[in-house]
């Protein structure tokens, strides 16, 4: 079975390289291969979790490999791969989602479609103008890097595969950065977009602050332990004693501060607060990117990390709480900002941050099995509102193109009325949105939210609680005003009133993924749930549970957290039908407050604090005042010294007195002496007999004063 | 082939003075001549490398292929030439390297001759410093290598630009890069040389090992000083010159400037090979000659280190023009070399030392690739555009979407990217350092940061953004990289792409040696 696991990232990633390589020319046969490699790779998927599924006990008979990778001393590094119960389910999650994003692609990416008449890489298509009956009229175009596109999903699946199969943290982390590469090529997929761009470097420099805490509890945790695979990691001997070890940073113990650095790459990864910015303007991207990164992997790639450290996480309450508290936190910060966006995307972006939190929060109260269960049903359900709200941004531009309507195409404000137009769209979205909103008992959002607010009573986490159950009636209510405002009413734009149902290749996916959305809490039903309970084993829980050393106890039945539950899914849908029916523009909306709508200014605050700053350090600070004024000028300094030195020794030393003084001055002195002398020697008599004359008596004098006169 | 395996070492660091000679007897004017003799004749040198690598036995201790022949019998110094795991990995790094800039500089057509000359001069002088045995053959080839890049970087290095040395007082750049350059590191030798005599005249001899064991039994007092302070003195000397050669903070402005002065495949060198002669200055000789000063002033070698890291990745993203921002990439990616060899000095012995001393070898062969790699990539559009500007760009992904995928190729993996070679090394040294050095070891964390930073800048200012009109049509159409440099860049993407997947046949040569050299 472990060949399998071995194999199972590999398509993708064959795929990415031929393409890139070879066949980027032809777009049929480009998409062919990768949509090809991701159906090996999720039938490979199907195989091995279907073979978990059915061994048994297989929380105690995992499937897993290793091979040597890296030498260190005497011994060294494994990686392997490592499918356990969360493995499975999330390896099952991963590879649906997976698939049915590369099959909704090639729809979404126009194919079939003509050549646009000014398109060109880089920027999105802008639609083609074909002739038919004689009338010219204006259809979308085919993305021009359509094969491109392609290669980098790839690529991504690779590295959620990776992440996924992996036994250890430094492969996981390898999946994981290569993910966060992809969403960085794809956000920035229409680099011509300045937008787009900046987005791009945004989500890659805010994961990566998370990633560079992440890499040093990697090394921290492989210094403690001498290892980085799961199975040494979380022997309890090993835990027992990253447990028991202190250090000086708040008080935490070594476990805790592992934890807390291997956490703070999920904030990164999976957009909690404080590092929740990137991901709004990651919706940059191509649609099915969104879903790709929003849904299926990259963000739940962040939780899917933090739920496997749980072992360790779980050792230390201090970071436990501050992962409850962050988690609580950004389930109803993010709800609140959703619930004034108008941009049909954004909405869904601030919902994946705050769905993410509820996991993050379930974690944070010990909910190890809820959080799972909620990480594979928001999968399906958010990956197909994801797709779904792609489906009606194509179905819009379909009508924008068609009547030459220039009106934003994700403002739901601009649409209405799209449920006659785009029934497959409608009614899947009304699945994913009911799950979303947690809709009782037909909706597999209902269970795992259920879960999540049942663990957080049942714990006594009042706070959580509360917070939660606050941030789940607003995403009822925001939930309800995107549905409203886009489907039902009458159509407020030409575009939407010309809008028409996408092609098969994107209503597939949409029916597969409803049918995931509504019908997979179904497995996880508690057995002391009133009426269902017990007539279908709680198979999650059971399953999921038994990959943790010590099986979770289910929770106490309560009617507190169920009540809570249905009231406020019930009461947000209703309210935000209630409030949202007869709204037709954003004047008559009362949410549409400037704080909520500029989410809380984190954006305007952090390039004040931190990204200007860091401008300043860079260009003023390092490299003119550092390098060029302070070193340089001292090496220019020195070289001006010296210059001094030289000029100082030339013109006071070498040519005064070298040259001059002893050079020049004993051969003028010579010379002078010479021609002082010449005169006396011009040949005449009567000048000799004076000489001598004169030298007679100074002699006499001399010898009469100095040796006569003694 | 006896003979050829008796004598591996002497060929392959002689040979490209050989077809420097050969060079020079050709006609000048045959330009394909002189350019494919010399590249023909400098993949000798690597073929013999790789021959040897395949010969070498990496668990044996000690040097192997060792030659000895008399040289300077005055003076006791003879020429000695060895191989361990260490100077082995440095030696296919420029042997391969070699070639590559040879190739990359098909480009030239301003004395061709001269310039080839010096180019296969210089790899001798590079090759001889890694090879060395002796101390006085160490420091002669170390000196050697000096002029023929301060002449390619004078005569061959890019003709527009100034500098402002004071008020009123300009120079061409290329001539101010290159006396900096040479100047510096004269400067820094200095010390060595007096430290090297220092050496020779107290044993009466300049053979490494017989030095290393004699200098670490020594007691009592030399000169009239303490054993102490002498050695304190001379450890500092050696420091200095091998800190400016690698270049640590605050000795790193020379290089900046010589990086963006130099012709493309005298960057490519300089980045690829000419700094790691420093780090392997303190690999082979600081570390075994000086453990105890070593481990004592550990603490200050990570915080020269660290600075580098931060400082370099923050000048890094300061810069305007593409070249020094490559160039600054340079002083924070050698900065983890550092930061491992601090971390080993520390606790040598260890095992943390042994992982951090596998990780900073390993980013200095990675760094050698990516750095050569980065480099060639800022020639080829300089060379078409003839400016370096980031303002000047932007756009130009539809124009040369070939290059532009090779060059985010090669910035992951200057990045270190995961899954690509410079992850490995990096990791590897933070986590050989972070129990030894904690501290320093976290504040480089953000350096790493800032990597990230510097390299999605480059990106962002050269390739995206909205289409360039300037270089999409007419006289400034900018063409695509072309059939020559894919081939350049081709055996340096493959062995980032094989490093960062399976590095373990790497790995596990520079992992014996250190286990030997520092037991």
């Amino acid at each position: 079975m472990t060949w399998i696991i071995w194999l199972l990232p590999l398509p993708p990633l064959l795929a990415f390289f031929v393409i890139i390589l070879f066949t980027n020319k032809n777009k049929a046969l480009s998409h062919g291969i990768a949509v090809g490699a991701a159906g090996l790779s999720w039938l490979g998927s199907m195989v091995v979790f279907i073979t978990a599924i059915g061994t048994e006990e297989f929380g105690k008979h995992i499937f897993e490999s290793a091979i040597n990778w890296l030498p260190t001393g005497n011994t060294w590094l494994q990686i392997g791969v490592r499918i356990d119960p969360l493995g499975a389910v999330t390896l099952f999650f991963a590879a649906w989602t997976i698939f049915m994003i590369f099959i909704y692609s090639i729809g979404y990416q126009n194919f079939g479609q003509p050549k646009g008449d000014h398109d060109r890489p880089g920027l999105p298509p802008h639609g083609a103008t074909v002739e038919e009956h004689g009338k010219k009229h204006t259809v979308p175009s085919i993305e021009p890097m359509y094969s491109r596109f392609f290669a980098f999903l790839g690529l991504f699946a690779f590295g959620m595969y990776v992440l996924v199969v992996s036994n250890n943290l430094l492969t996981m982390f390898v999946g994981w950065e290569i993910m966060g590469l992809c969403s960085y090529l794809l956000i920035g997929f229409w680099y011509g977009k300045p937008s787009a761009r900046n987005a791009a470097v945004k989500a890659f420099m805010t994961t990566r602050i998370g990633d560079v805490f992440m890499l040093l509890g990697i090394a921290f945790l492989y210094s403690a332990t001498g290892s980085l695979t799961f199975t040494d990691i979380f022997k309890p001997e090993v835990l027992e004693a990253l447990a028991a070890a202190k250090t000086p940073i708040l008080g935490l113990s070594a476990a805790g501060l592992i934890g807390l650095l291997l956490f703070i790459g999920t904030v990164g990864k999976s957009a909690q607060w404080p590092l929740h910015v990137w991901l709004p303007d990651a919706m940059e991207g191509p649609t099915p990117v969104s879903a790709m990164i929003h849904a299926a992997t990259m963000v739940s790639a962040g939780v899917y990390a933090a739920i496997r450290m749980f072992p360790l996480i779980s050792l230390d309450p201090a970071t436990m709480s501050i992962v409850a508290f962050i988690g609580a936190f950004t389930a109803l910060f993010a709800a609140t900002i959703a619930v004034a966006q108008n941009d049909i995307k954004r909405v869904l972006a601030y919902s994946t941050i705050s769905q993410l939190g509820f996991m993050i929060a379930a974690l944070g109260v010990g909910a190890y099995v809820a959080a799972a269960f909620h990480l594979v049903t928001h999968a399906f359900f958010k990956a197909l509102l994801f797709l779904g709200s792609g489906s009606v941004i194509h179905g819009m531009e379909h009508g924008a193109l068609h009547t030459g309507d220039h009106a934003d195409v994700q403002d739901m404000f601009n649409m209405g009325g799209l449920r006659k137009k785009m029934p497959i769209t409608f009614w899947t979205f009304l699945i994913g949105g009911f799950a979303l909103s947690g809709f009782p008992v037909l909706t597999a959002g209902f269970w795992s939210k259920d879960e999540i607010l049942a663990d957080a009573f049942g714990h006594g986490h009042m706070a959580v609680f509360v917070t939660l159950a606050v941030a789940a009636f607003f995403t009822a209510f925001y939930t309800m005003r995107q549905i409203t405002l886009t489907f039902f009413g009458e159509p407020r734009t030409k575009a939407a009133e010309h809008a028409s149902e996408t092609p098969w290749t994107m209503t597939l996916p949409l029916v597969i993924l409803a049918v995931f959305a509504a019908g997979f809490g179904w497995v996880g039903i508690p057995e002391h749930f009133p009426a269902l309970g017990g007539i279908v084993p709680n198979w999650f829980h059971e399953f999921v549970g038994s990959t943790l050393a010590e099986h979770p106890e289910a929770v106490e039945f309560s009617w507190i957290p169920l009540a809570t539950s249905l009231f406020v899914a019930l009461g947000g849908l209703g309210l935000g039908w209630l409030v949202y029916r007869n709204v037709k523009s954003p004047k008559q909306d009362f949410l549409q407050i400037p704080v909520l709508k500029n989410k809380w200014y984190f954006d305007e605050a952090y390039n004040f604090l931190f990204v200007k700053p860091a401008y300043w350090i860079a260009e003023k600070f390092t490299s003119l005042f550092m390098d060029r004024w302070l070193i340089d000028g001292i090496l220019h300094g020195a070289a001006r010294f010296s210059l001094f030195l030289g000029h100082f020794f030339r013109n006071y030393i070498d040519k005064p007195v070298v040259n001059e003084l002893i050079g020049d001055g004993t051969g003028n002195l010579v010379k002078a002496s010479g021609s002082g002398l010449r005169k006396i020697q011009a040949g005449r008599i009567q000048y000799y007999m004076v000489v001598s004359m004169v030298v007679l008596v100074i002699f006499a004098v001399l010898y009469y004063f100095l040796i006569g006169g003694m | 082939m006896e003979f050829i395996r008796s004598h591996i070492l002497t060929l392959i660091l002689f040979f490209p003075v050989l077809a420097a000679v050969v060079v020079l007897l050709l006609p000048k004017n045959n330009l394909k001549a002189i350019r494919w003799t010399a590249l023909g004749m400098s993949l000798v040198p690597f073929a013999l490398t790789v021959y040897l690598w395949t010969q070498f036995q990496s668990g044996q201790a000690g040097f192997q292929f060792e030659e000895q022949y008399a040289w300077y019998a005055a003076l006791n110094s003879t020429l000695h030439v060895g191989v361990d795991g260490l100077s082995l990995t440095m030696v296919l790094l420029t042997t391969l390297l070699t070639p590559v800039a040879l190739l990359a500089s098909f480009s030239i057509t301003d004395r061709v001759k001269a310039y080839m000359f010096l180019f296969l001069f210089l790899e001798t002088g590079m090759l001889g410093v890694f090879l060395a045995l002796d101390l006085l053959i160490f420091f002669v080839f170390w000196e050697i290598g000096l002029v023929p890049m301060y002449f390619l970087i004078n005569q061959w290095g890019s003709e527009k630009g100034e500098r402002e040395l004071w008020k009123g007082v300009k120079i061409q750049a290329r001539n101010y890069a290159s006396l900096k350059f040479i100047i510096f590191t004269m400067a820094g030798s200095l010390g060595l040389l007096l430290a090297i005599q220092l050496l020779g005249v107290l044993f009466k001899t300049y053979d490494l090992a017989a030095l290393t064991a004699q200098w670490n039994s020594l007691e009592g007092t030399v000169l009239g000083l303490p054993v102490a302070t002498v050695k304190t003195v001379s450890f500092w000397a050696f420091v200095v010159a091998f800190a400016i050669k690698v270049p640590v903070w605050p000795f790193h402005t020379w290089l900046p400037d010589a990086h963006t002065e130099a012709p493309t495949a005298g960057s490519m060198i300089l980045a690829g090979v000419l700094l790691k002669l420093g780090a392997y200055g303190f690999l082979r000789l600081v570390l075994p000659l000086y453990p105890a000063e070593s481990a004592k002033y550990a603490g200050a070698l990570a915080f020269l280190a660290v600075m580098a890291i931060v400082f370099g990745a923050f000048a890094a993203y300061g810069q305007k023009d593409f070249k020094r921002l490559v160039a600054y990439s340079s002083v924070n990616h050698m900065g983890f070399v550092l930061l491992g060899i601090a971390a080993a000095a520390k606790a040598s012995g260890t095992l943390d030392a042994n992982i951090a001393l596998n990780g900073a070898v390993l980013q200095m062969f990675n760094h050698g690739l990516s750095a050569a790699g980065m480099f060639f990539l800022v020639g080829v559009l300089y060379e078409r555009t003839h400016t370096r500007n980031l303002d000047d760009f932007g756009g130009l992904f539809p124009l040369v979407p070939v290059y532009g995928g090779i060059l985010i190729f090669t910035s992951m993996a200057s990045l270190g990217l995961p899954g690509l070679n410079g992850f490995v090394s990096e990791f590897l040294v933070v986590r050989g350092s972070w129990p030894i050095l904690t501290v320093y070891t976290a504040i480089a964390m953000i350096g790493l940061l800032f990597t990230g930073a510097y390299i999605l800048k480059g990106i962002k200012s050269v390739l995206h953004g909205p289409l360039n009109e300037h270089w999409a049509t007419g006289e400034h159409k900018l063409t695509e990289i072309n059939l020559r440099e894919i081939i350049v860049m081709a055996p340096l993407m493959v062995l980032i792409l094989v490093i960062g997947i399976y590095p373990a046949w790497i790995l596990d040569v520079i992992n014996k040696a250190m286990m030997m050299l520092f037991h």
